[in-house]
Formats: C-alpha cells, sequence, structure tokens
C-alpha cells in the first residue's frame, strides 16, 4: 500500500462561510432540540467530532442518532441549538456541504428497478468524485453483485450498496447510520479494514452503532446518548475512568466484610471468592481492605463497552424487566 | 384465524372497492333509466346501437337493448368485469407476492401456521371479496327494480370472472418473485381477453368464445339468462387454480419458478443526475397512461362519424352534447377531449405525488444528502409531470383528430383536436400545482389532490345534468378551458390559469424548501 502523505489538511470551509468553530472540528452540536409533535426526539443534546477521528456515536433505538444525523444533513430543521458542520450551516449551507460528506443510511432504500451499480454510479456522479477504479475495489471486497436489480437484494446487500457509495467517495466526512446492520461477520471485517484505511486518510468519521464491539474496535472517541441527550462523551479509556472495575478475589478471611466498604457493588461471595465492582475513584481503598482480608488471587479488568452501557441503561432495562413481570435483579447499586 | 387478520386489515380497501361497484351499478341504472324514460326511446337506443360498431366492441354484444337491464349490462358489463378482474389480480398481487417481497409472511410462516395456510387465507379473502361484491351488484340492481333473474345472473358473472382472474394471478404469483409482474401478466391476460371478445363480438361473436370475458357475457343477462357458459368460468378456474397449488407447493419461500433478469453493472450515461433519475422512474408510468389514452383517443375518434345518428334519436344525450353550442359532432370531441384531458391528470398527479412517495420511501433522504438542492430534486419530478402531461395531451389530440379523420370525419380535424387537447394544459397544470402546493404545505394530505380530481370528474360531467350553479361548476379548473371544436378560443382564461398553476407551484416549492424532509 502506498504510504499515506502527511495530512494534506482537511479541504478548507468554502469561501464566504466563517470557520464558527476550531479548524480541529468536524461536527459540533450544542443543545440541539428537535421535537416531532408532542415528542423530544432530541433534548439538548451536545456533540462534538474532531477532524481526523472516528468517533462512536452510541445509543439505544430510538435515543435520537438518526434524528440528529438528519439534521446533521439538513433535512430537518432544529427547534433550538447551534450546529456546526465541516464550518458551515447545515441547513443553510447543505448543497455545498453535502460535496464534503457522504452519508450512509441505516436502512438502505434503493430503488426497485435499479441495480445496484447503477445506484453506486448514480451517487458517484450526483457527488461528482467516483473513482471507478475504488468502485469496482469495493465491489469485490465486499462481494456485491452489482447487475441484480435493487428488489431482489437482502437487506445486507442494500447496506453494501450503500457503503460502496459512501466509500467510493473522496468525502471528507462519512456520517454512518448503524451501517454494518444486516451485514454478516465476514463483511464487517471487511467494514472495519475500510474505515481504518479511511482514517488513516485523515478522513473524518462519525459512526452511530448499537453494536458496541464495532464501536470499541474502530472508535477514538464515544458519545453516549439516552433519550435525546449526551450521557457522557470522550475516549474509551475516560469513559472507563468514570466507571468500575470488575474485581474477582480469593482471600484467607470470609470476604464478607467487604459489604459495608464504600465503593464496592453488587458483591457477590461464595465461600472465599467475591466478585464485586468497583468505583474508580475507590479502587485504591478497597484493595486496601482486600490485602488487609489477605488476598490470595486478585482478577480484575476495565470494564467492557457492554458492561458501560448496561449502567447506562440499568435503569431503562430494569424498567422494562418489571415491565415484563420477570424478577431480575436491579442492574447497579443506584 | 388468518383470514379474519387478512380481512381486518385490508378492510378499508376491500370496502372501497366493493362500494366502488355498488356505486357504479346504482349510477349506471339511474343513468340508463334518466336517458331512456320510455320504451319507444329504449327501442330507438336499441336499433341506434345495434349498427355501432365502436360501442359493440367496446361494451359487449348488442342484446336485449331494449329493455333497461339489456342497457345496464351492456354499459356496465365488459368495464365491470375488467374492473373485477383488476380488483381480484390486485388483491391478489398485494396479499401473496406483495407480502413475501416485504418480508411481512417471513414472520408468519415461522408461526404454527401451515405453509400453504397465508396463501390460502389470501385467495378465501379475495373470493369473499368476489362474492360480496358481485351480490352486493346484484342487491343494488334488484333494489333499483331491475328483473331479479337478469340481475342474479349478472351479478354471478361478476362474481366468477372474478375468481378466475384471482386463480391467474395465484398462478402468476407462484411463478414470479416480484409483485409488479403479477400485475403486469395478469394484466394482460385481462387485456388480451378484452381485445378478443371486442374482435368476436363485432364480427360473427364466434371469437369472443376464446376470452373469459366472452363467456361471462354469453350468459347474456336480462336476455335470456342461460347460465352453461357459467361452466366454462368454473372449468377454467378449478384448472388453473388447481396449477397455481402445485406451482405453489415445487417452489422457496421467496424465490420463484422463474428467476430474474440482471440489471446493468454500470448507469448508461443517460442516469446522470437528478432528471435523468426521474425520467428512469417516470417513463413507465408516462408510457402506460399515454398507451391508455391513446388507445382511447382512437376509438373515440372511430365512433365520431356516426355520432350524429347516434345522438339524434335521444333528447337527453344531445341535451348533455349541446351544452357547449355548435354542431353535434363538435360538442361530442369536445366531451370526448375533456375525458382525455381528466384521464392524462391521473398521470400528472400521479407524477407529482411521487415526490411525496419517494420521500416516505426515504429515497430521497439518499439523494438530498449528495449535493443535490431540494429544488433541483423537485424541479426533475415536476419536468416529468409538467412537460410529460403536455407531451400526453398532444399525442392523444392528434391520434384523436387522427382516427376521426380517417373514419370520415373532416382532413383538418387534427389539428383541430391536437390545439383543443394541448388547451386542457393549462387546467391540468392546476391540478398538478395543486399537488405540489399539498406535497410542500401539507404532506400528510396529499389524497386531497385525487379527491379534487373526482370532485372536477363529477362537475364535468354530472354537473350540467345535476343542473349545479356556475359558481360550483367554477370550482374546476376544467371549466374554464375553452371547449374549442364550438367555441372560439379566448386566451383571457388560459392565462389566469396558468397562473393559478404558477402561484400553487411555487408555494409548494416554498414550502418543500423550509420544511423537514422524511
Amino acid at each position: 500500500m502506498l504510504s499515506v502523505p502527511l495530512r494534506a489538511g482537511p479541504v478548507a470551509p468554502p469561501v464566504g462561510v466563517p470557520p464558527t468553530t476550531g479548524p480541529g472540528t468536524a461536527v459540533s452540536v450544542q443543545g440541539l432540540v428537535k421535537a416531532f409533535g408532542a415528542t423530544r426526539a432530541l433534548d439538548g443534546l451536545d456533540l462534538v467530532v474532531r477532524t481526523g477521528e472516528v468517533h462512536g456515536f452510541l445509543g439505544p433505538n430510538g435515543a435520537g442518532k438518526t434524528t440528529t444525523i438528519r439534521v446533521l444533513l439538513g433535512l430537518l430543521r432544529p427547534d433550538a441549538g447551534r450546529v456546526v458542520l465541516l464550518g458551515g450551516d447545515p441547513w443553510h449551507d447543505a448543497v455545498a456541504l453535502h460535496r464534503r460528506l457522504a452519508y450512509v443510511p441505516g436502512d438502505v432504500n434503493l430503488w426497485p428497478k435499479l441495480s445496484g451499480g447503477e445506484i453506486i454510479d448514480l451517487f458517484g456522479r450526483l457527488r461528482g468524485d467516483l473513482s471507478p477504479r475504488r468502485r469496482d475495489e469495493l465491489l469485490e471486497r465486499f462481494e456485491l453483485d452489482p447487475t441484480r436489480k435493487a428488489r431482489t437484494y437482502s437487506r445486507g446487500n442494500r447496506q453494501k450498496v450503500g457503503l460502496v457509495a459512501a466509500l467510493a467517495s473522496s468525502a471528507e466526512l462519512l456520517l454512518l447510520d448503524e451501517p454494518t446492520s444486516g451485514l454478516d461477520p465476514l463483511m464487517e471485517a471487511v467494514f472495519q479494514d475500510c474505515i481504518r484505511e479511511v482514517k488513516a486518510e485523515g478522513r473524518t468519521v462519525l459512526l452511530s452503532s448499537h453494536i458496541l464491539a464495532e464501536v470499541e474496535a474502530l472508535c477514538d472517541r464515544v458519545s453516549i446518548i439516552r433519550a435525546g441527550r449526551t450521557e457522557q462523551t470522550g475516549t474509551l479509556s475516560e469513559l472507563r475512568h468514570l466507571t468500575r472495575t470488575s474485581v474477582t478475589a480469593e482471600t484467607s478471611l470470609p470476604p464478607t466484610a467487604l459489604a459495608g466498604v464504600p465503593g464496592v457493588h453488587d458483591l457477590q461471595v461464595d465461600g472465599l471468592t467475591a466478585h464485586f465492582e468497583v468505583d474508580a475513584g475507590q479502587l485504591d481503598r478497597v484493595l486496601r481492605h482486600l490485602s488487609d482480608l489477605g488476598a490470595r488471587s486478585l482478577v480484575s479488568h476495565p470494564p467492557t463497552l457492554e458492561e458501560l452501557f448496561l449502567r447506562h441503561y440499568g435503569d431503562e432495562l430494569a424498567r422494562e424487566r418489571t415491565a415484563a413481570g420477570a424478577d431480575g435483579r436491579s442492574g447497579s447499586g443506584h | 384465524m388468518l383470514l379474519r387478520f387478512v380481512v381486518r386489515r385490508d378492510m378499508a380497501r376491500m370496502l372501497a372497492w366493493v362500494g366502488g361497484f355498488v356505486l357504479l351499478a346504482a349510477l349506471s341504472a339511474a343513468s340508463v333509466k334518466g336517458l331512456y324514460p320510455t320504451q319507444a326511446d329504449l327501442d330507438e337506443a336499441a336499433a341506434a346501437a345495434r349498427d355501432n360498431v365502436a360501442a359493440i366492441a367496446f361494451n359487449g354484444p348488442a342484446v336485449g337493448l331494449d329493455t333497461v337491464g339489456g342497457q345496464v349490462a351492456f354499459n356496465l358489463g365488459a368495464f365491470g368485469l375488467v374492473m373485477m378482474g383488476l380488483m381480484s389480480l390486485l388483491m391478489v398481487g398485494r396479499l401473496t407476492r406483495g407480502e413475501e417481497e416485504t418480508g411481512r409472511l417471513e414472520m408468519l410462516r415461522a408461526l404454527p401456521v401451515g405453509a400453504r395456510a397465508p396463501t390460502a387465507a389470501a385467495v378465501l379473502a379475495v373470493g369473499l371479496m368476489n362474492v360480496v361484491a358481485g351480490g352486493a351488484v346484484t342487491a343494488c340492481l334488484v333494489v333499483l327494480a331491475l328483473p331479479v333473474a337478469g340481475s342474479v345472473t349478472f351479478g354471478a358473472s361478476f362474481v366468477l370472472f372474478g375468481l378466475l382472474l384471482s386463480a391467474i394471478a395465484m398462478a402468476v404469483a407462484e411463478t414470479t418473485e416480484n409483485t409488479r409482474v403479477v400485475y403486469g401478466s395478469t394484466g394482460a391476460v385481462l387485456a388480451a381477453a378484452f381485445v378478443l371478445r371486442a374482435i368476436g363480438d363485432t364480427g360473427d361473436g364466434t371469437v369472443s368464445w376464446l376470452s373469459p370475458i366472452g363467456w361471462a357475457q354469453k350468459a347474456r343477462p336480462y336476455a335470456g339468462d342461460r347460465w352453461w357458459p357459467f361452466g366454462l368460468l368454473v372449468a377454467a378456474t378449478v384448472a388453473v387454480a388447481a396449477l397455481a397449488g402445485r406451482l405453489g407447493a415445487r417452489r422457496d419461500y421467496g424465490a420463484g419458478l422463474v428467476a430474474p433478469r440482471p440489471g446493468r453493472a454500470n448507469a448508461t450515461r443517460h442516469l446522470r443526475g437528478t432528471l435523468g433519475l426521474a425520467v428512469r422512474l417516470q417513463r413507465g408510468s408516462l408510457v402506460g397512461w399515454g398507451l391508455g389514452t391513446v388507445v382511447m383517443a382512437v376509438a373515440y375518434g372511430a365512433i365520431a362519424p356516426s355520432i350524429d345518428q347516434f345522438v339524434r334519436t335521444n333528447q337527453a344525450l344531445a341535451d348533455m352534447f349541446a351544452a357547449g353550442g355548435g354542431s353535434l359532432t363538435d360538442a361530442y370531441l369536445a366531451t370526448s377531449a375533456q375525458v382525455l384531458a381528466l384521464i392524462g391528470t391521473g398521470y400528472a398527479l400521479q407524477s407529482v405525488l411521487r415526490l411525496r412517495s419517494e420521500e416516505a420511501s426515504l429515497h430521497a433522504e439518499a439523494l438530498l444528502a449528495t449535493p443535490t438542492s431540494r429544488l433541483r430534486w423537485a424541479l426533475s419530478h415536476l419536468a416529468l409531470a409538467f412537460g410529460g402531461v403536455l407531451v400526453l395531451l398532444a399525442l392523444t389530440g392528434v391520434t384523436l383528430g387522427a382516427s376521426y379523420s380517417l373514419a370520415g370525419g373532416p382532413p383538418g380535424a387534427t389539428y383541430r383536436a391536437l390545439a383543443t387537447l394541448v388547451l386542457y394544459a393549462p387546467a391540468v397544470w392546476v391540478m398538478a400545482g395543486l399537488g405540489v402546493a399539498l406535497v410542500g404545505l401539507a404532506r400528510r394530505a396529499t389524497i386531497g389532490a385525487w379527491l379534487a380530481l373526482s370532485v372536477c370528474l363529477v362537475i364535468g360531467f354530472v354537473g350540467p345534468l345535476l343542473r349545479l350553479p356556475q359558481w360550483a361548476l367554477d370550482l374546476s379548473p376544467f371549466t374554464h378551458v375553452p371547449r374549442l371544436p364550438g367555441e372560439g378560443p379566448r386566451l383571457l382564461p388560459v392565462l389566469l390559469l396558468i397562473a393559478t398553476a404558477s402561484a400553487l407551484t411555487a408555494a409548494g416549492l416554498a414550502g418543500l424548501r423550509h420544511r423537514d424532509v422524511g
């Protein structure tokens, strides 16, 4: 592979559009509100995507991910808040901005009577930057047959058409709304390779997802949203810092005494073995307690994104469980 | 249980169809009674129709025309049978292949439900609809004091023909993967049946025996009521249904027996921008509507020379045509032109409302995420709507005039008919502009455009007979079009129509630019 040239800085914003945020910011959203009738789909959402990063946009279904992306595309007009995309206003400068971005919807809907190849070419021509070589290479990598009519494609194949059309462009910003739904694990791996290449070229990606492994594998920074608000944002390590560490310890004395220690949650004792979670700030104190108890073995691991997620939506899940009538244990200590 | 599910989900659609048939039957019976109040009128009409080849080609064998029932069967029969067939094939396609294509059936099939049960439920539902629609037509005609035996025969012919078309649609649905192919091929069978019986009925009637519509009409409702031709319909239905059952047992879920054809790997140079895409998406619709109006124009033109003798004998018909003044033939041509223009409006509305369907299916979202402005996207489709309908009207006008000339009309008829139809363009544009305004400003209410068209249809055809006040007639843009043969051309109304169309379109486009999309 050719070495990537030193990042040939992001394309300057179009003349007449003063950069309202620093040149290092691709997307900046503050206090975004969007209501549909009585429902507030977005309720003061904040999001900052830095130029050149792969930013994970995480949230359960209905959290407002798609609505946010539609606002960024200038399809929806925000009710309140400040939105700056590539230095411009997504509503007023839509056409100029769209020259510099590519979009893959969550459920790619295609014209049933056009073939996949025709659709990819059409989008390339509308964008004006289709590289036939890159198109063919991507078709091969995604194992997509471009001659089939769109109505005969499975959901995964429709998704591939959208991905090939977007990845074959030279857009500096990719907006991907749950782009891998319907892809099998093999194609998922191809997709991850492609995104790493895009990142190596210095391009920016906003990747909305609820597939945690994908975000963990690809993203530099993550924003977690729920019910139209940003819950947390930061690098994965920053987010983990805010959360608990899972610990499994074997002690010489019965570890039941840990129950009263501040910062210990979800303690389960099985003879001389204890499983529990520790708030990051309390780890030091808990370790001292463990050594007092005569720690014989200790396994600790950072929380996976699944655990992060569970903590964020634990109350929701608990509510769902209650609603379902099942007697699940409550997710977290709070 | 499945049957109840199907019926409940599509209840509104089914009721609309059945209601449509009742309305059709009631209007037809009422208009026959109104047009021919005495037996002498009926006798004259029967004599005139017997020699009217074009009317026979469209309606069927001229039997029993000296009775009200015979006239109703003559006027409503062929058209009603075709509508019955359309209803059956649309519903079967929707409930079988349509369900399978969208994947909804997959969920149903995963439940403890027999593999053939959903198809059986769909066919049963459509069969039931046929029986209800046919029964309702019979009941309606009996209520309007037509002979019971004839009404039963007439209703039964509807039911049996609908069942045969349902069976054919089912068989096609088993062989192809695509709902549109079901509509297309079954529709072609229906069209072939119509053409065969038209050839047969205008000759000695032998060829009609090749057509299921012919079989239904050979039962001669109100003119002998012989039931044995129904045996042919029943036998054919059973045979085709058995074939469909065998085909269905042999295929996989989602697959057809005929593999779909592949498309192009690359777009041609025509598929370049939004206009190229709009052409590609709408050309089928334009060709379809265009063929429809052209075929009708051929028929209308061919009847024109004989209209004088046909109408002269009937005062009510003469009154209807005479509204515009001038000669009877001119009035008839003007009325024909209006019918064709109203049908052309159907294309224009469908084409404009494509904006909404593209938006609702999220196609617009993907397109507008590229450097394509909303205005550009909308104008591409509107070019097809406003320009397409102009082409359609011109072509239809030339055809109407040429057909009239060939059948014995004056040589200048072609130009005059062309001018007549093209003069309707501004009125059609007003309707299209209304569609744009609804898409831009009230996207949930786009059905209103079709309602407006049906109001125009009522005003155009029944308005003068109902003696509606002038302000009501003026509501329809078509009222303001100069009825060319007969009336002289007037410039002012045409300019006003164009101004109205422009204002509506501009308002709609402005709304589209400022509202949310999706």
